[in-house]
């Protein structure tokens, strides 16, 4: 099964071609990072898997569905920039928020909130405040709600954006502890380089206006071995995979 | 708990600081004021112009006219104030549950939004004094499964008129503050319309509306006195300042004991509203 399957995907909005001639097919728990210059669309391309926008053309299934079809049974979780918890709700409320919408009863609910915290290292700030929490671990808690359905598809888009290095490095380990962990495909928007490499099966570069697709590059963890992301942070084929990366941004952008 | 009890002691001291400048002015300033070529700069210190603050409060305890039997001013002063309260309270309860409402139908549809808003904020532009005659009018006109409407409803649909507008446009915009980003978020979650306004516009619009809704309290009380005075209304703190205010030449402190219970009236309303702050207190930060 796929968790993404993208044929021939098209999007304007007015005068501005956003997206042309998407293929992309995500296997289901393969981690798969989008790259690309700012306005490459990779961004209008993650939020039309998420249904948040139509599609010009072109045919897109989401677990076999159609995206909105998708949506509603919650194949997908999804992360933005922002970690976007609500001030009112503590931490466990926040995680739990996904299942309450959906009708699952309280204590079900609460249980699972308590095992998405201790997957993340949260369980002991379950009773607190979003705005007690760092940078860091608010985007945890809303990683933990994106994977409160349990959702065969977590689709980020540049989650890590506004955190420190060392922060960042440290919730890379974590994400990809969480994709294995889960068994979730992940489609993970980004413009850093290493960050990619690091994380991703799959490189998908983007160009820009129009937005398409210009490579794929197989990530640095051949057959995709797991060890530890520090080891592979220092390993040759990391090394190898961004200097690939890079040199295809900048064939992408003609110069 | 530090800060609510640091706030009432700052008002306290605030009121107490009134009390000295007041009786300061009375000690320093000439008792005829300060008059250059025909000009009153400042006004007349005497006691029949500004009586003592201990004269006013004394006066609260004695009888409003003399002879037996008479009421003590500081009790008239209470049931007028109690009076008011009713109408105010009532008209912020009214306006305060159709501005809700109707932020509430502006929000599910901006056609209404576009259409209606204009006419909210002229509705306001509209002077009270050309309002309330109209309204007084309705008495003896109206007549609702068999009750005739009294004096007192005017007084009522004023106060709400008043708080009606503050609560509208609070509600309007805090249903509206949430961002792009967690609108997103609830429709990833396929989440309704009713959904997300219970789970995410309501709770969000509470720091705009706890503000509102003080302001919408003062124009209540504001708007019951004025209705009082302005319908010829009776019972309440409204008239009573009229007509103490007729005899303030012979009896200055009972004017100044009635503006006073229109001033505590005043925080008392406010204090309401400050119960309804504690109870949303959740809520209260998440305004950015």
């Amino acid at each position: 099964m796929t968790a993404v399957e993208l044929e021939e995907v098209d999007k304007r909005f007015g005068e501005v071609h956003a997206l042309d001639g998407i293929d992309l097919t995500i296997a289901d728990g393969e981690f798969v990072s989008l790259i690309g210059p700012s306005g490459c669309g990779k961004s209008t391309l993650l939020r039309i898997i998420a249904d948040l926008e139509q599609a010009g053309g072109g045919t897109v299934l989401v677990a076999g569905k159609s995206p909105q079809r998708a949506r509603v049974d919650q194949e997908y979780g999804i992360a933005f920039q922002a970690a976007g918890l609500l001030e009112w709700r503590t931490v466990a409320e926040n995680v739990e928020l996904p299942l309450q919408v959906h009708g699952m009863g309280k204590a079900q609910r609460r249980a699972r909130a308590a095992e998405l915290l201790e997957l993340v290292g949260l369980a002991d700030f379950a009773a607190s405040r979003p705005g007690q929490l760092s940078g860091g671990m608010q985007q945890r808690v809303a990683i933990a709600r994106a994977l409160a359905p349990s959702p065969r598809l977590l689709l980020m888009d540049e989650p890590f954006g506004a955190l420190d290095e060392m922060t960042r490095e440290r919730m890379q380990a974590e994400l990809l502890r969480l994709a294995r962990e889960t068994g979730a495909a992940v489609l993970f928007v980004t413009h850093s380089i290493p960050e990619a490499a690091v994380l991703s099966d799959r490189v998908v570069v983007m160009s820009p206006r129009p937005g398409r697709i210009t490579e794929v590059i197989g990530g640095c963890r051949p057959g995709g071995a797991v060890g530890d992301i520090d080891d592979v942070r220092e390993s040759t084929a990391f090394f190898e995979a961004i200097t690939a990366v890079r040199e295809s941004l900048r064939k992408a952008h003609g110069s | 708990m530090v800060s609510r009890s640091r706030s009432l002691l700052t008002a306290v001291a605030a009121f107490l600081l009134l009390v000295v400048l007041w009786e300061l002015a009375k000690l320093v300033l000439p008792a005829d004021g300060v008059t250059v070529g025909g000009t009153r700069l400042l006004p007349r210190t005497g006691d029949a112009a500004m009586p003592h603050v201990w004269t006013v409060l004394e006066r609260l305890g004695t009888p409003e006219v003399a002879g037996a039997g008479s009421r003590t001013v500081g009790a008239a002063v209470a049931s007028g104030a109690l009076f008011t309260l009713g109408l105010a309270l009532g008209g912020l309860v009214i306006g305060g549950v159709s501005g809700v409402l109707l932020a509430l139908l502006m929000a599910r549809f901006g056609l209404l939004q576009r259409a209606a808003l204009p006419y909210v904020v002229a509705s306001q532009t509209v002077p009270l004094i050309a309002v309330a005659p109209l309204v007084a009018g309705w008495g003896g006109k109206i007549h609702i499964l068999g009750w005739a409407w009294q004096p007192w409803a005017s007084v009522m649909v004023i106060a709400a008129y008043l708080a009606f507008f503050p609560v509208a446009v609070g509600m309007l915009r805090g249903l509206t503050s949430p961002a792009k980003a967690d609108v997103e978020l609830f429709r990833s979650l396929a989440a309704g319309w009713w959904t997300t306004l219970l789970r995410l516009r309501l709770p969000a619009s509470v720091p705009h509306v706890v503000p509102a809704v003080r302001l919408a309290a003062a124009a209540a009380v504001v708007g019951a006195i004025v209705a009082e005075i302005s319908t010829g209304t009776r019972g309440g703190i409204g008239r009573l300042i009229i007509s103490y205010a007729q005899a303030a030449t012979g009896d200055p402190s009972q004017m100044y004991a009635a503006i006073l219970g229109a001033a505590v009236l005043g925080l008392v309303a406010a204090a309401a509203v400050g119960l309804l702050d504690v109870g949303l207190k959740r809520y209260r930060g998440s305004v950015s």
